[in-house]
């Protein structure tokens, strides 16, 4: 257990190394980073065995700030059962994403490109960056190993910005194109709204409880030794941190652009780091929220309406990262309702299980981009800005299966896996969300039951944009740029990883599945996990919601019975909000064009005329009152002699009037 | 026209007189040796009043006056030797005497 700290070192280590050392050599570099999380995997997969073996939790921490002779801030880690299984996930998915890393970070040669447009087979080369890749990654590993394993809640907002570092850097990996530059600071301001929130949240509770401790506000909680309203509020503003790191309603808007990065590090923001952290926050700072019934109704009501409301955008997505990255913000939406129904199984448990068919789908959606890409897949001139890159286009695809089974079959398992068709993963974790909700609307919350509605209406949307991307890619004819004879199956480093994550997509279910005893759920929560009757009613209905959704995609994008271009031409006005995400953007950009600039302006003026004022204007009259006293200095020997002899008569004066007052 | 005999009030003034003359001079002169000469003046002007003192109200036996002058003579011939030549030195540096052409200090 004293090993836990090498588990986010190592990595921290790497990216020393390659950043300071090796920069220059790109394989060596890549080795590196493969060895440091490797090795911080087997040391996490030999802690999460020995927790599971029964091992009590384990703390350690350093003082790092001393406030005063009694306090000090302190450094700590924590190995208990729930940062035990986020280790091992987010090492494991991590590990497997580097490796895949190796064979994707390889770019089209620019060669010929000035001939016009360019015509067969591209030859790939290794792109420029490919040691500053591996650096980076290693930091967001790093820095997401540090958070799961912090113990208060200051060592987890140091790890959460560094989080949020890594974002910024790998989101905006190809900073030469402005589109990405622009999505990595996008996400970084967005979730920075969030972020304030939180740090004020971290503040409030110190100041309130005198401790940062997880543990110690648990055991305060449940003591009520805080009053109720701090403990709302507290759990609000951590909240707050949480949507924005999740890509929550409403500070979901940076996911989808953040797609700009390398296809990897999409599957390592959405599956293992970063928005697993949001979820993670909350989980762990769970029995603050459940003494704030308030605070939990919350964090369901956002969770429940992001899920659908983020799956309704997926509907009609074309890019197929896009696609992906709004089911990542509705899943992350079922984790919270998870949740927010008081099941930390539940959130938790499906947080597991999406890392590893979320991180697959994702490493799919690259390998396909990769095969197109090198195949020769380029942009025309004037391609419409709204569109997504041809090779990223799934209207532009098509009869891929052929030519790439393995892509494609591992990608139709993730595709199942999260749409909840038994007895993949996604269906147990799935169901675990749906039954917690269940039993949280039937203990009399009216609310919850339109919650319960999101979630099975999610269900049902998410089966049906999956296989709208997996027919509208893979099934047919080939739509594209390319040539459809040059598309051939991404090499194995990359296949691979593709067949191992698709194990776990499969069967990591069946450890939380409720016939097998639900080790999952009484290994996270312990004693206090009561097992909960599986409803086959519920499971049946999400089953079945799956199953239409998969039909209905089947029927419009490979039966072609019902054409999607009349349905969206009959309703286009709702084809167009879902295909324009409702504005938001478009909303946000004018609330900062109206308010934000105008609110700028005039503290721009106020700094200019009052701050500047004062500042000036002391200055000036410190100026004006020297000029003035230096008139005095004349340097005329009769005037300072003049001066002396008046202030003699004055001393004299005041000598003579001071011996007739004493007498 | 009667006769006044000469008391201390006519040696105070007569101090005073000399004194003051001495101040308008070394104020208002230009010349650095006229500033010394009007110096001198203030210095003695100080010696009468001095001595009127130590003569009209002092017990002969105290001569705390006539010690006081008898210093200030010899003070001020030290003064106006270290005047003269501090002006004769200034004169070889500026080859002028006239202070108020000489005001390096002004600020």
């Amino acid at each position: 257990m004293e090993l836990a700290w090498l588990v986010p070192a190592l990595p921290l280590a790497a990216f020393a190394v390659i950043g300071l050392l090796t920069l220059r050599y790109a394989n060596l570099s890549s080795f590196i980073n493969i060895l440091a999380i490797g090795g911080s995997c087997a040391i996490a997969w030999m802690l999460f065995f020995r927790v599971l073996g029964g091992e009590p939790p384990f703390e350690q921490e350093i003082p790092w700030l001393a406030l005063n002779l009694q306090t000090a801030l302190t450094f700590g880690l924590r190995v208990d059962p729930l940062s035990a299984i986020m280790i091992a996930l987010v090492t494991t998915v991590s590990l497997v994403i580097q490796v895949y890393s190796r064979g994707y970070l390889y770019e089209p040669a620019e060669e010929g490109e000035e001939h016009g447009e360019r015509h067969g087979p591209a030859t790939m080369v290794r792109d420029s960056g490919f040691a500053r890749y591996f650096a980076f990654m290693a930091l967001f590993t790093a820095a997401m190993l540090g958070l799961v394993l912090a113990n208060n809640l200051l060592t987890i907002y140091i790890f959460w910005e560094g989080v949020g570092l890594g974002s910024y850097l790998l989101i905006g990996f190809w900073y030469r194109k402005p589109e990405a530059a622009a999505a990595a600071k996008k996400a970084f301001v967005t979730t920075r709204f969030g972020d304030f929130g939180f740090l004020i949240g971290i503040l409030y509770l110190y100041m309130q409880t005198g401790t940062l401790q997880f543990a110690r506000l648990a055991e305060m909680a449940e003591q009520g030794q805080i009053g109720s309203t701090v403990l709302t509020v507290g759990a609000l503003l951590i909240f707050c941190g949480a949507v924005g790191k999740s890509a929550q309603f409403p500070l979901h808007v940076w996911l989808p652009d953040a797609m700009e990065g390398p296809t990897p590090v999409s599957a390592l923001i959405h599956a293992a780091t970063m928005v697993a952290a949001g979820v993670y926050l909350v989980a762990r700072a769970l029995p603050i929220f459940e003494h704030a019934p308030a605070a939990m109704l919350v964090v369901a009501l956002i969770g429940g309406f992001t899920a659908i409301f983020a799956a309704s955008m997926g509907l009609v997505a074309y890019d197929i990262k896009r696609v992906l990255a709004f089911s990542t913000i509705s899943q992350l939406g079922y984790m919270m309702l998870g949740l927010g129904a008081g099941a930390i199984g539940a959130g938790m448990f499906h947080l597991f299980t999406h890392a590893f068919f979320k991180a697959l789908l994702f490493l799919c959606a690259g390998s396909v981009i990769f095969m197109l890409h090198r195949a020769g897949a380029h942009d025309p001139v004037d391609r419409d800005p709204l569109d997504p890159p041809r090779a990223q286009d799934i209207r532009y695809m098509g009869g891929m299966w052929r030519r790439a089974p393995i892509s494609a079959i591992t990608m139709t398992i993730g595709a199942l896996s999260l749409a909840g068709i038994p007895p993949l993963a996604g269906f147990w974790s799935k169901d675990d969300v749906l039954l917690a909700t269940y039993e949280r609307a039937s203990q009399g919350g009216g609310i919850y039951w339109l919650l319960l509605a999101f979630a099975l209406a999610t269900v049902l949307m998410t089966a049906f944009y999956m296989f709208r991307v997996i027919f509208m890619t893979f099934a047919g004819e080939h739509r594209g740029p390319a040539d459809a004879q040059h598309i051939r199956e991404s090499p194995a480093v990359m296949t691979v990883p593709l067949m191992l994550l698709a194990l776990p997509s499969i069967a990591a279910g069946l450890w939380g599945a409720p016939q097998l005893g639900n080790g999952f759920g009484h290994f996270l929560e312990g004693g206090r996990f009561h097992s909960s009757e599986m409803s086959v009613g519920l499971a049946g209905l999400s089953t079945l919601l799956g199953a239409v959704g998969i039909g209905l995609a089947w029927a419009m994008y490979y039966r072609r019975s019902l054409s999607p271009e009349t349905m969206a031409a009959r309703f286009r006005p709702i084809y167009l909000t879902l295909y324009r995400k409702y504005w938001i953007d478009e909303l946000y950009m004018w609330l900062i064009d109206k308010f934000v600039v105008a609110v700028s302006f005039g503290i721009n003026w106020f700094d200019q005329n009052v701050i500047d004022g004062i500042v000036n204007g002391l200055a000036n009259a410190v100026g004006a009152i020297g000029n003035a006293i230096r008139q005095v200095q004349t340097g005329r020997i009769p005037a300072y002699a003049l001066a002396v002899f008046l202030g003699l008569t004055v001393i004299a004066l005041y000598a003579i009037v001071l011996h007739r007052a004493l007498g | 026209m009667a006769l006044v005999p000469v008391g201390l009030h006519h040696f105070l003034v007569l101090g005073t007189l000399l004194f003051c003359i001495g101040m308008y001079g070394a104020l208002s002169r230009s010349n650095a040796v006229g500033i010394l000469l009007s110096l001198e003046l203030m210095l003695n002007g100080v010696n009468v009043i001095m001595v009127a003192f130590a003569k009209f109200i002092d017990t002969p036996q105290e001569l705390a006056g006539q010690v006081f002058a008898i210093f200030i003579i010899t003070v001020a011939a030290a003064e106006a030797a270290v005047g003269l030549a501090i002006v004769i030195g200034v004169y070889r540096l500026r080859n002028t005497i006239q202070v108020d052409q000489i005001d390096l200090l002004k600020g």
